[in-house]
């Protein structure tokens, strides 16, 4: 028993120490030169109650005096995981696409509005990420770069050209799949991490091209004044017309946005199970393998970055409209890892598991705007935290094995 | 002629800092194939540190005394700090994911690298806090060249830090026990050496080496910022892969060549553009060298 | 021949994953024997030796060493007991010089002097490594590595050692001299061995007693002649 205790609560202890230690020349010392002692010791204090009370509730967690609390949740689980069990996958499918397209009906305010398209964003972009890494397994950190470019192609589009969103659409998806193949070529003979530092490399080169070519994109200004998607609405005063008027309403962006996340989300499905998709997991579970049997990995791989590519650029291009300006800083290394945060933390290679990734961390960044300047801090902790809890994701992807022809 | 050889004092000073940052990654990654993203941050903390201290013995009368024995002083206690700094992150954000894949630790290592930066930004503000000024006043001028004293003690403390490294990695037991870690864990835990140990030892010095630079970086630039690990971090990381990922002496290399590329780069051609230069070379020399100058094993494992 | 165990294995489980390695498998080893563990490809050999060394965890069962249970002792702290692996494989650090792989074998020593003889007394079992003193383990061909590896060993004085496979991928030649150090470190330094072979007939020709193991179990277990002169063994094993 003792030696149980003494097992706990000595970490937690040398811990605590080893953070006072660190802890108070950061904040004991002040700029000019003296020092301090209350205001460290009072953060730690903070910290120590809180590490006591979880320690507590750990030890009781472990000793077993919880459990009465978890038995019906537990409970509740498995009825609710035998229920969906019996139901097939289309109910619960048709179930998520009502839920998605009443919710502007549901949610009414603005900021939830705005929430949601957030999330439809970032699933269009962390699906369109999941495809370089999740299934082809190449580790990209400038993904970020081609949501830049999808970006600013409408953007330019339309300033300079007047072009509309939907004609500019394709337009955005083939100059990001181009800057895709441009980033994929050099990179095809390079393996694991040295592929991370040259797509962080890229990354970095696009955003500081759009920061510094003042002629082209106004530099860290950005461009103003973008058009918003427009539809042809019809009209009946005076007979049948069809009149063509710009997205005004937030809920209509919204069915934008949910219309992008939508073609997304189905095409890397079918991608996912196609030969295509088996090709780039093969690539991904062993590359000269699947070379010697006969996959063109040249092809598939660089096939792999523009794939990724179209979507973000798909991506970018809605935002690009929606917030009706963009500049550099909104495509710093910060938003890549973001993403790639979304894409591990929800699961790899799982569809359901990245969409669940992307929620996440989208409401968790926007519950944390209470803490006001804790909230990075508090975020970044978060990452930490879930990491340690779910190292394989929230919904790890279930196979790496079950085929499209091995299902029936 | 005399404007390059001022860029090429100027690039040794900055290669060799870059140089010491990116030590500690390829270290890292030698022996737990980790890119450590908070790198960057130990690389802050130890500008903070070190005009922390060098406050404190400013406030106690020394710094106007003993000038470069006050800078010993905060040097030597601010690479403990960043040393035990990068222990206990070690212990907390990776130790539980070694036997995770690889990505799982990266992102581990990203949300530590968000949540030192603005605990750094939390304690001590966003704004620059200013590094004494007196160290890089004086020094030699010949003719249109000036080289000053900062500059002379970075040269110093790079050129000993770097040579003390070779002789702890390749002269020592120690040395050769953290060469055995990185090549076969199990292995070497079959002839009795700690890989725990090792491991903690290898971000402790990683992290002290970049501490050293931080100082250097805050007396170079006249101040320091939560954020400033940043940019550095990914550069010095750059320079760790240009070497060959894993291989101390390829980042040595890798280093002075991203500060050469970088200062020439400014001074010739653009400056808004120096950062693209540098990393252009690293995609360059990686296209047609696909594991770095040094690098001679293809790491084939995936995430 | 001593008799006290300085090995003992109670009913050891262990698992990948899934999959179940050892399915309770119990053996002793006595000071100063050669013991082997025969059996074919995928029978928990090398599991066997990975869970008394630590490195593979054992689910069920007790690993004891001179009497006492190793199960809760750190995999690095074992080779300071005396307890030392020849791993599958070899495992030879391939970027440090011989001389270096040597000295890590005596990593946990202090006694520079007493090193330096043992490693001459390495290579008075194994010459060839004098020859290649400064060039990088992996440069060496496969027989040499096998001596640099059961050279490594040596250099933790061991008591017992365990050694897998070592005539794996070696040519006839080589194998016999392996196996003629192995019985003269055996004779002449004291040094208990367990051994695992898949060249039943040579393992069991230098070893005491055998054990034959099948799919996670030991299936059979005697003295090594009468093990050499079973027919299922033969049968099974020798070929014939």
């Amino acid at each position: 028993m003792i030696q149980e205790f003494r097992k706990i609560w000595k970490p937690c202890v040398i811990g605590l120490l080893w953070f006072l230690v660190l802890l108070w020349p950061m904040t004991g010392i002040n700029s000019d030169g003296t020092l301090e002692f209350a205001k460290p010791f009072e953060i730690w204090l903070v910290v120590v109650a809180a590490a006591i009370v979880v320690m507590l509730l750990y030890s009781a967690n472990k000793g077993g005096t919880l459990d009465g609390l978890y038995a019906p949740l537990i409970k509740l689980q498995k009825v609710i995981s035998q229920k969906t069990a019996v139901l097939p996958n289309f109910v619960l499918i048709a179930v998520a696409v009502g839920f998605a397209l009443l919710y502007p009906v549901i949610f009414t305010s603005r900021p939830s509005h705005d929430l949601a398209i957030n999330v439809l964003i970032y699933i269009s972009l962390g699906l369109g990420l999941n495809i370089v890494i999740g299934l082809a397994g190449m580790l990209d950190l400038g993904y970020i770069a081609f949501y830049g470019v999808g970006a600013y192609c409408y953007a330019l589009l339309n300033i300079h050209f007047g072009m509309s969103f939907w004609v500019s659409l394709p337009f955005a998806a083939v100059f990001a799949a181009i800057a895709g193949c441009i980033i994929g070529y050099p990179t095809l003979r390079m393996r694991g991490d040295y592929l991370a530092i040259v797509t962080l490399a890229f990354g970095e080169i696009v955003r500081l091209i759009l920061n510094n070519w003042m002629s082209l994109t106004n530099g860290p200004n950005g461009i103003l004044g973008i058009a918003r998607p427009g539809i042809f609405y019809p009209a009946f005063d005076g007979g049948l017309a069809i009149e063509h008027i710009y997205i005004r309403k937030l809920y209509m962006l919204y069915y934008v946005a949910l219309l992008i996340a939508f073609i997304t989300m189905i095409c890397v499905y079918r991608l996912n199970y196609s030969r295509i998709g088996r090709a780039w997991e093969a690539i991904r579970e062993d590359e000269t393998a699947a070379e010697l049997m006969g996959v063109n990995t040249f092809l598939l791989k660089l096939l792999a970055y523009a794939m990724g590519a179209v979507f973000a650029g798909l991506a970018g291009a809605f935002f690009a409209s929606r917030m009706k300006f963009v500049s550099p800083e909104s495509f710093t290394f910060l938003e890549s890892a973001m993403v790639l945060c979304m894409v591990v933390l929800g699961g790899m290679a799982s569809i359901p598991g990245i969409i669940l990734g992307s929620a996440a961390l989208v409401v968790m960044q926007e519950w944390f705007r209470e803490f006001e300047t804790y909230r990075m801090l508090v975020f970044g902790g978060c990452m930490v935290l879930m990491m340690l809890f779910r190292p394989a994701g929230l919904i790890p992807a279930k196979r790496m094995g079950r085929r499209s022809e091995e299902e029936d | 002629m005399d404007v390059f050889i001022q860029q090429v004092i100027n690039a040794l000073t900055l290669g060799g800092l870059y140089a010491l940052i990116a030590l500690g990654y390829t270290m890292v990654y030698g022996v737990i194939q980790l890119i450590n993203f908070a790198h960057g941050e130990f690389f802050a903390a130890g500008g903070y540190i070190g005009v922390l201290l060098l406050g404190v013995m400013g406030g106690m009368g020394y710094m106007e005394t003993h000038p470069w024995l006050c800078l010993s002083i905060s040097l030597v206690l601010t690479m403990a700090y960043c040393a035990f700094l990068a222990m206990g992150v070690e212990r907390i954000a990776y130790k539980p994911l070694r036997k995770q894949t690889r990505l799982a630790a990266l992102i581990s290592a990203l949300g530590m690298s968000i949540f030192l930066s603005n605990g750094m930004m939390l304690a001590r503000g966003p704004l620059d806090q200013p590094y004494p000024l007196q160290y890089s006043s004086g020094g030699f001028e010949f003719g249109l060249i000036t080289i000053n004293n900062l500059q002379i003690v970075i040269w110093v403390l790079t050129a000993v830090l770097l040579v003390g490294l070779n002789i702890l990695v390749f002269k020592t037991r120690i040395g050769m026990a953290m060469r055995a870690t990185a090549q076969d864990k199990v292995m070497s835990s079959l002839v009795a050496i700690s890989a725990n140990k090792i491991i903690a030892l290898t971000f402790a010095i990683g992290a002290g080496l970049a501490a050293a630079a931080g100082i250097m970086v805050g007396l170079y630039y006249g101040s320091v910022r939560y954020d400033m690990g940043f940019v550095p971090g990914i550069k010095a990381f750059a320079a760790a892969v240009l070497g060959g990922i894993g291989n101390i002496t390829g980042a040595m290399i890798g280093g002075f060549i991203i500060g050469t590329v970088e200062v020439f780069g400014a001074a010739y051609i653009s400056g808004e553009y120096k950062d693209v230069f540098a990393f252009i070379i690293l995609i360059a020399v990686l296209y047609f060298k696909p594991t770095g100058i040094m690098g001679e094993n293809i790491d084939d494992t995936r995430v | 021949m001593a008799a006290s165990p300085i090995l003992e294995i109670n009913n050891v489980h262990a698992s990948y994953g899934n999959i179940k390695a050892l399915k309770g498998i119990s053996l002793k080893v006595m000071e100063g024997e050669i013991v082997s563990i025969i059996g074919a490809n995928g029978a928990g050999k090398s599991t066997a030796l990975m869970c008394i060394c630590g490195i593979v965890p054992v689910s069920e069962g007790d690993v004891r060493y001179q009497g006492a249970s190793i199960l809760q002792t750190a995999a690095e702290k074992l080779p300071i007991m005396g307890l030392c692996q020849v791993p599958e494989g070899r495992r030879i650090f391939p970027r440090l010089s011989v001389k270096e792989n040597l000295i890590l074998g005596a990593f946990y020593r202090r006694d520079n002097d007493e090193i330096d003889n043992d490693i001459e007394r390495v290579f008075s079992y194994f010459p060839v490594l004098k020859e290649r003193f400064d060039q990088h383990g992996g440069t060496l061909s496969g027989g040499e590595q096998q001596m640099l590896a059961i050279g490594r060993a040596l250099m933790s004085r061991p008591k017992l050692l365990l050694l897998d496979e070592p005539s794996l991928g070696l040519a006839p030649m080589i194998v016999q001299r392996i196996f003629e150090i192995i019985e003269e470190v055996n004779k002449k330094d004291g040094v208990t061995v367990l051994l695992v072979e898949q060249n039943a007939n040579l393992a069991l020709q230098s070893s005491v007693r055998g054990y034959v193991l099948e799919t996670g179990s030991v299936t059979m277990e005697d003295d090594a002649e009468l093990l050499l002169n079973n027919q299922e063994i033969r049968k099974a094993y020798l070929g014939e």
